[in-house]
């Protein structure tokens, strides 16, 4: 099978032009990445979860500031990555930062690309340290997806309308007579969220779109959704994820870990589940796929002079970030298109990265990147490349797991994954990291970080 | 009618005629009804009466409130009913005279509206408020042993109807701005940018009154009243008793009996409040709200603002502390080694902040300003860190040290120990002179004192500091030296001895903890010991054993070796269930002993003269608002140092020599006795 070979529905024929390297990575100021925290992801059990999105965001910005030795107040912005804040947090960023002690006045936004509105904070951020508009901010994502909002129907809102100006007995009884059972009939704004409104595929379809052109099969897919549990059950086990916060709500419980993690996860049990996507034939099933969860990550970016002005410790620095568009029925391989240019820009090799994060939305989706980079043809045509970029080695590929384990709550994982990478670097002394994940809508972001030595 | 400028008050009058009278107290920052701002205002309203303009508007320009009650300091100086009555009734010409004005009278209302400030509204013919959070309306007096004074039972009344006036003036709560306005004390609770509006609209358009409903009108019947009367009479006397405290029962008694008549009312009222004033308990009462006054006052320190505590060890105290502090406006850090206690602490915070926050919003400003914090990232930026952990001095000294190092420079250390001499502590410190003890007492939220333990070693400042801490968050300070029990323990612990000794000997339970309550307490001794629970009273009773002659009861250690601690096992000395103490009927036939309650109080008096003789307090005031403020200790009865001089110091020695004879060593009469006479 060629991996040319594109489905019948795809919008267009004409194949993407190889686009040129943009922009040389010079910048400004250098971007450092100071320190950061995470909440414990939370699986969604089918109802709203104990934390809304701004709890989330709160419980590990407040963790992590306490601990800095500057005050809140200090900060020049909080941005804050979200895909759906909930009705009562509108602006989340500036909720955040306000119910943080900031103060009034540290402003705050908040910001949205989808899966990557996390990555796109932090972006945000070393855009406005590297231009000398801030030297100081908390940036980060969240996402609460168990409170995703169920909506009335159009139906039910016109009939509400009527009701709400009926005002005799009569005419309240002609209403009430119009009222058909199709208007109650919720719209689920999460399905909804997940599903690209322009070529009408949901994300697992396009997994299942990836998964048959790279030639994945279920097994492949079932057995690298194992190996996700197994790494995260290990650094759990070793105490390697540093990074998180507990968690505590209001009816005296806490939460320590991501508890999505499951231990018993084997190819035989994983065989057993059914395609939720293209049934039923397909092979994308729950098992393989990313985990519907909440979260949130924060991170605190500096510049050389906040650093110096509060003898702030160096976790990393930001060198240089890339965000590419493609084909939305193809969005899985969005780290591809990510991360080939800024490999080249900045003049590495595939083997020169360390460690890398590539966020698991699906298993199908980060082996078919990985199948891509293989293939000469599509290194070729789609990436303008003269050959294969080449094999990328698994042992440093999400060592301790991601999204299939430990959940993608997507407003947050962006910044997760960036965090995570920099005490992956530190725990085995490395240097060089690449961030990067699949954006539904068909884009993809990735972030070429090093970890401060010397 | 410009012109004539007093100190208090403040005349303007607007383009529309409209006079607005802004009272501004002299060398003061709550604006009170003292004789001289009623003088002045007398002075003006005569002149209104004389002429009237468009409009009158009275308003206060004071930031804490519109007023928050009559002057109690000029409360102590009626000698007679006589007095008393004279000074009633020419506040009551001064309202009757401003409720006849001919022209439209208005009164803005924010902060504290209390007691005699509600009445003066109350005589105006509207009344708007501001619909902060901060608006407080009541009539309090009845905590002081009177009720409404100036015609507020009248026109209360008359205003809410009988149930909500009652009840307003029976229980003195305050009332939130959104029930006074769903009552109809005020006609428009508006924010506070649009109060003036509010107000001249009011004399430019004046809103239509409601009358008060036709059904809450026959309440007042003379044929209701009586059996009415009954019920309430039944309810107050579950809380109070009419020996203890007659205010309430002379207020239901002026509603029943004269209601139909308003003038008659009005006079009687001033009789009523005249009798009452002079009595015991309202004085006795006037003495604890004063010595309430003196204990915040101890807690004045200019410049002084903490803003972040550190609590180490979220236990019930620990978790608590930091609860309470959370909601006073501080931002808290919590640290504990096990997220179990955390999470718990967390929990009973949100269970608090519901019930007396109520609003979401607010609930959720004090939970984030409660930070659990395992790692205690929270020490290295406190202002003051208070050290809750358990009990035992090699632990608590081994935290100091790994602490000191970590904190600012002027950070505050204060323990929680209701047990370890501080200076044991300070051992651990290089600056011992920034320790000092803030003990609390269970439960936080209720308890409004707190001991300022000073060790030898505690620098004046730090006291000082730690007792504007107290007051930042609303509590009492009381400084007392560093010895066994301090003050409040250690005079309670005697006492709860002698009721368990008691019970040893076969006294029924209930006839014990019945005596206690005859005698003003709010909770018999040995319920007080299942609440607390019977390993801390053996645990307190066993420390205080090795300085004071106290012999532990055999049974108090039998039922904490067989696990029966009390409320929080379900059984302690009595079964409890949901919470609440079954009490096995005393036989009918059975007689308690005559020297009863003078065994369990004369005790507590004889460690309370030990105490002072000690120097634990400056002086006999504090001791009595030390342990009225943390016992509950009957306040009709003015503390138990005023209790001795009371019945006179001579007599009760005799008494302890007496109970010496009979009961042997333990009630031998303290040295101290002799300096009292």
């Amino acid at each position: 099978m060629s991996a040319n070979k594109k489905d019948n529905n795809m919008a267009e024929e004409t194949p993407t032009k190889p686009k040129a390297p943009r922009r040389t990575s010079t910048r400004h100021r250098p971007v450092y990445i100071v320190d950061g925290s995470r909440t414990p992801q939370l699986k969604a059990k089918g109802k709203p979860g104990p934390f809304h999105a701004a709890n989330l965001a709160l419980s590990c910005g407040q963790a992590l500031l306490a601990r800095q030795p500057f005050e809140p107040s200090d900060l020049d912005e909080v941005i804050v990555g979200c895909v759906m804040p909930g009705p009562d947090e509108a602006n989340i960023g500036r909720v955040v930062a306000l119910r943080l002690g900031c103060g009034k006045k540290v402003p705050a936004w908040t910001v949205q690309r989808n899966c990557a509105s996390g990555m796109q904070a932090l972006d945000s951020a070393a855009k406005d340290i590297s231009l000398g508009r801030a030297e100081l901010v908390l940036a980060g994502g969240v996402e609460a997806m168990s409170h995703a909002p169920v909506l009335l129907n159009d139906s039910m809102v016109t009939w509400l309308g009527s009701w709400m100006s009926a005002k005799t007995l009569t005419a309240r009884i002609k209403t009430l007579a119009q009222l058909r059972p199709s208007y109650l009939k919720p719209i689920i704004a999460l399905l909804r969220g997940l599903t690209d409104p322009v070529v009408g595929l949901n994300m697992g379809q396009t997994a299942e779109v990836l998964a048959h052109r790279f030639n994945i099969s279920r097994s492949e897919m079932d057995a690298f959704a194992v190996r996700s549990h197994q790494r995260l059950a290990a650094a759990q086990d070793n105490n390697s994820l540093t990074e998180i916060e507990s968690l505590y709500d209001t009816r005296g419980h806490f939460y320590e870990h991501d508890d999505g993690l499951r231990r018993d996860s084997s190819i035989e049990n994983l065989a057993k589940l059914r395609p939720v996507f293209d049934k039923p034939f397909g092979n994308v099933t729950a098992g393989n796929s990313a985990q519907v969860t909440d979260g949130a990550a924060m991170l605190i970016l500096a510049s050389e002079k906040a650093v110096e002005k509060y003898h702030l410790p160096v976790l990393g620095k930001i060198v240089d970030t890339e965000w590419a568009g493609l084909e939305p029925e193809q969005m899985g391989l969005g780290p591809v298109h990510a991360s080939t240019p800024l490999l080249k820009r900045n003049k590495l090799k595939l083997e020169d990265i360390d460690f890398w994060e590539i966020n698991e939305a699906f298993a199908a989706q980060v082996l078919a990147c990985l199948k891509a980079w293989q293939d000469k043809d599509y290194c070729k045509t789609e990436l303008g490349l003269s050959d294969a970029l080449g094999e990328l080695d698994q042992s440093r590929l999400n060592v301790d797991g991601g999204g299939v384990s430990l959940g993608h709550p997507v407003g947050a994982s962006g910044a997760r994954i960036v965090l995570h990478l920099l005490h992956v670097l530190e725990r085995n002394n490395a240097k060089t990291g690449i961030a990067t994940l699949c954006i539904g809508g068909g884009q993809g972001g990735a972030m070429l970080i090093e970890r401060a030595t010397g | 009618m410009t012109g004539k400028n007093d100190n208090n008050w403040k005349v303007s009058e607007d383009s529309d005629g409209i006079v607005w009278l802004h009272l501004d107290k002299v060398n003061s920052k709550t604006n009170v009804l003292s004789a001289r701002v009623l003088q002045e205002f007398a002075d003006l309203i005569h002149g209104y009466s004389q002429s009237p303009p468009r409009g009158l508007v009275i308003l206060s320009d004071k930031e804490s409130g519109f007023i928050a009650g009559a002057d109690v300091k000029e409360f102590n100086n009626f000698h007679t009913e006589e007095e008393a009555r004279e000074a009633i009734e020419r506040g009551h010409a001064i309202m009757n005279q401003l409720e006849s004005l001919p022209c439209p009278t208005v009164a803005v209302l924010h902060g504290y509206t209390l007691g005699g400030g509600l009445e003066l509204a109350l005589a105006c013919r509207y009344r708007v408020a501001d619909d902060d959070f901060n608006t407080k309306l009541g009539l309090p007096e009845v905590k002081l042993g009177i009720h409404p004074g100036f015609g507020g039972t009248v026109r209360c009344l008359e205003r809410v109807g009988p149930l909500k006036g009652m009840d307003m003036m029976l229980s003195g709560r305050n009332l939130s701005v959104r029930a006074a306005k769903k009552i109809g004390l005020v006609d428009y609770a508006v924010p506070r940018r649009d109060l003036r509006e509010a107000a001249r609209q009011s004399i430019l358009n004046p809103p239509k009154q409601k009358p008060l409903p036709h059904w809450m009108k026959l309440l007042n019947h003379s044929r209701v009243r009586p059996w009415l009367a009954k019920l309430l009479i039944k309810k107050v006397s579950q809380k109070a008793r009419r020996a203890h405290y007659p205010a309430p029962y002379a207020l239901i008694d002026l509603w029943q009996h004269y209601a139909s008549d308003r003038d008659k009312m009005l006079q009687e009222e001033a009789a009523s409040v005249a009798r009452l004033i002079i009595g015991k308990t309202a004085q006795n009462l006037i003495r604890v709200f004063m010595l309430q006054e003196q204990l915040k006052g101890l807690g004045r320190l200019e410049g002084y603002q903490p803003k972040h505590v550190h609590v180490v060890g979220g236990g019930i105290m620990g978790g608590d502390i930091a609860a309470w502090c959370a909601m006073q406006g501080l931002n808290v850090t919590i640290q504990d080694q096990r997220h179990e206690s955390l999470a718990a602490a967390l929990k009973r915070a949100y269970g608090l902040y519901k019930k007396r926050l109520k609003q979401t919003r607010r609930i959720n400003a004090a939970m984030d300003r409660l930070m659990p914090d395992i790692n205690g990232y929270g020490l290295v930026k406190a202002d003051i860190v208070i050290e809750a952990i358990f009990e035992d001095v090699e632990v608590k000294r081994q935290l100091f040290r790994e602490i000191e190092p970590k904190l600012k420079a002027d950070a505050l250390i204060a323990t929680n120990t209701s047990s370890i001499p501080l200076e044991q502590l300070a051992e651990a410190l290089n600056k011992p002179e920034r320790l000092v003890g803030l003990h609390f007492f269970n439960p936080v939220a209720m308890m409004p004192l707190v001991e300022i333990v000073h060790g030898k070693q505690t620098s004046d400042d730090t006291r000082d500091k730690a007792s504007a801490f107290a007051k930042t968050i609303s509590r009492l300070p009381l400084p007392v030296t560093s010895s066994p029990g301090f003050l409040v323990n250690r005079v309670l612990m005697p006492y709860l001895i002698e009721a368990v000794t008691l019970a040893d000997e076969g006294v029924p339970l209930k006839a014990i903890d019945q005596s206690a309550t005859d005698f003003g307490m709010p909770m018999g001794p040995i319920e007080l010991a299942d609440t607390v629970g019977l390993d801390i009273c053996l645990n307190v009773a066993e420390i205080l054993s090795q300085d004071m002659a106290i012999d532990v009861p055999k049974i108090l250690q039998d039922k904490v070796s067989q696990k029966q601690l009390g409320k929080k096992t379900d059984g302690g000395f009595y079964k409890f269930k949901k919470g609440k103490p079954v009490k096995p009927n005393v036989e009918k036939n059975y007689t308690a002993p005559t020297d009863l309650q003078d065994r369990m109080i004369m005790r507590m008096l004889n460690e309370i003269v030990a105490c002072l003789r000690d120097g634990v307090v400056d002086n006999g005031d504090l001791a009595d608002a030390g342990i009225i403020f943390g016992t509950g200790f009957a306040p009709f009865r003015g503390g138990p140092v005023h209790y001795i001089h009371d019945r006179g110091a001579e007599q009760l020695q005799k008494l302890l020599e007496n109970l010496t004879h009979l009961y042997g060593e333990r009630f031998q009469p303290d040295k101290g006795w002799s300096t009292l006479k």
